[in-house]
């Protein structure tokens, strides 16, 4: 049962101190599949997310990734089999290091051979030109930063991309392009995506399922279809919906 | 790349390119454009020319003083400020010119032996304590409030009585005092970048605790432990010539300016340039290191 999903989330607990900020979350997530988790502020997206990186080590419940049942501390291999971009780009990216050094640092730690190839290739795969190779950070513009963050999760070639919120630190004219860099590079390379995000929008432009999240807790699990279709069976994802649409001018 | 060589224009433009095709040149590149920022500040250059006239003296000590700084004269005693002595003679005879130039060579030796051991040493144990946290966080850092409840001076002065009195002593007894603002600041600095995304982000790339700290929150150190040296300096430097001053540090016939204000003590009124001279010594190198420091933090430290 656990083997054919790449990632499988079961009764999964999360507190802070006194604060129960996930509640009995389950879900499963099959090979090459892109799902969605929608919520508003403070609903524990961010949070699951971080969980499944292993970077929150505060949970409870059973979480399977690619058929192994992990632990809190993670092992090497894991790490080579999911990575994960951050929201924000300006923070994400080591201030003293060039885009080489960004990059040379995964194959250094997993001692993958061939660094330069390697380095080379994800540039190119993600669209830097090798110009950028030794800019550091500052020379960098957001949209670029967000590109050396997401080929610096895959250079070393995992199949589970966790996406927190990639693009909504960016401008709105380099997120389309950012959205469309990540679903080519999904195609491409048989990806298996779990995208955090306030905005249906891009939830839906990126995701066939989506789990919409509300005080911790899934509230309704849909596909993008029924999105599209403004179909929503709860009133909670109804209401999110509506409101994101934007308002409408009373009167 | 020999042609960039040649004319200044293209080393410029070598060293400011956008698209750097080494990490050599990157890194070249970072430290030309601070060169450029600290260039604009006057008062920092200056510090800096303060400072290389300082090496510069140490270097080529005996080349610049005419005369050899412990050579005593009984006929020469207490002579005014003259062409012969341009800062005077001292009680023994000696040029006091000779013995400031000198001086400078205690006063380095004092002070590098004192950074190469306190840097490190604070940098490691504040960046351990805000990075890891928990019980090894507060060890270290009761341990540093222990070094930290008594004044420098006080505590230097306890060690030197304790170890005996002499320059080697003198070092170890001011790196002992010298090292808890250190790690304060490097584990101020670590707590605020240790939940950084670019950490997590090494964190998830399977980094180990080790590599994360030498490799990712040291680097983010540095600047401000730089900054916080060139400082310090100063103050290494008035302890250095306290102690002496007290007869604890340098011992005579070592030409150390907290010794020689000291032994020109006993005739401050009637010859006033024994005392005076390493005074200034003292003064204008303190001034200096502080002047670098400030210009150092702009361009290191700006955020």
């Amino acid at each position: 049962m656990t083997t054919q999903h790449a990632i499988s989330v079961e009764k999964l607990n999360v507190s802070f101190g006194d604060s129960h900020v996930v509640k009995d979350l389950s879900f499963a997530v099959a090979p090459g599949e892109s799902y969605g988790i929608v919520g508003e502020s403070g609903s524990g997206k961010s949070t699951v997310l971080r969980v499944l990186a292993g970077l929150n080590r505060d949970w409870s419940g059973e979480v399977d990734i690619l058929g192994k049942r992990q632990p809190k501390l993670r092992d090497k291999a894991f790490y080579r089999a999911a990575q994960m971009v951050f929201q924000d780009p300006y923070g994400s990216l080591h201030p003293k290091k060039t885009v080489d050094d960004t990059l040379a640092e995964p194959l250094a730690i997993h001692g993958v051979r061939d660094a330069e190839a390697k380095i080379s290739r994800a540039m190119q795969d993600v669209g830097l030109p090798t110009s950028f190779r030794f800019r550091y950070p500052h020379q960098l513009s957001g949209g670029q930063r967000q590109r050396v963050a997401i080929a610096r999760a895959l250079v070393l070639e995992p199949t589970i991309l966790l996406l927190d919120e990639p693009t909504s630190a960016l401008d709105v004219s380099i997120q389309a392009e950012v959205l469309n860099l990540l679903q080519a590079l999904r195609h491409e390379r048989k990806l298996t995506y779990i995208l955090v995000s306030h905005d249906l929008a891009v939830v839906g432009h990126m995701c066939e399922r989506l789990l919409v999240m509300q005080f911790g807790r899934g509230v309704e699990e849909m596909t993008a279809a029924t999105l599209a279709a403004r179909a929503p069976q709860t009133a909670y994802a109804q209401q999110l919906l509506t409101a994101s649409e934007g308002f409408r001018r009373a009167g | 790349m020999s042609d960039h060589a040649t004319s200044p224009v293209s080393w410029h433009s070598w060293l400011t390119t956008t698209s750097p095709e080494s990490r050599r040149q990157a890194k070249l590149g970072q430290l030309y454009r601070q060169w450029l920022a600290f260039k604009k500040n006057p008062a920092a250059v200056v510090g800096l020319v303060i400072v290389l006239a300082l090496l510069l003296l140490a270097a080529f000590a005996p080349l610049i003083a005419q005369y050899d700084p412990l050579a005593q004269a009984l006929d020469q005693r207490l002579l005014a400020p003259s062409a012969k002595h341009w800062f005077g003679t001292d009680a023994l005879g000696r040029d006091i010119f000779s013995r400031i130039v000198y001086g400078t060579r205690v006063t380095l030796v004092i002070v590098m032996l004192v950074v190469i051991t306190v840097g490190p040493l604070g940098l490691l144990i504040g960046c351990a304590a805000g990075y890891f946290g928990g019980w090894i966080d507060t060890v270290l850092m009761r341990i540093t409030d222990v070094f930290l409840a008594f004044p420098r001076l006080v505590l230097a002065l306890a060690f030197v009585a304790a170890l005996g009195p002499g320059l080697e002593n003198a070092v170890i007894a001011i790196a002992f005092t010298a090292w808890p603002p250190y790690a304060r600041v490097a584990r101020a600095e670590t707590m605020i970048i240790r939940n950084a995304d670019y950490i997590s982000a090494m964190r998830l790339q399977g980094a180990s605790q080790m590599r994360i700290v030498l490799k990712h929150i040291v680097p983010m150190c540095v600047p401000s432990l730089i900054v916080r040296t060139t400082y310090d300096m100063a103050g290494i430097i008035i302890i250095a010539a306290g102690l002496g001053f007290l007869g604890l540090g340098a011992q005579p016939p070592i030409p150390e300016w907290g010794a020689m204000i000291s032994t020109g003590r006993e005739q401050i009124f009637d010859q006033w340039w024994v005392a005076t001279f390493p005074g200034i010594a003292i003064c204008v190198v303190a001034l200096g290191f502080n002047l670098l420091g400030d210009g150092l933090r702009d361009v290191l430290d700006a955020r």
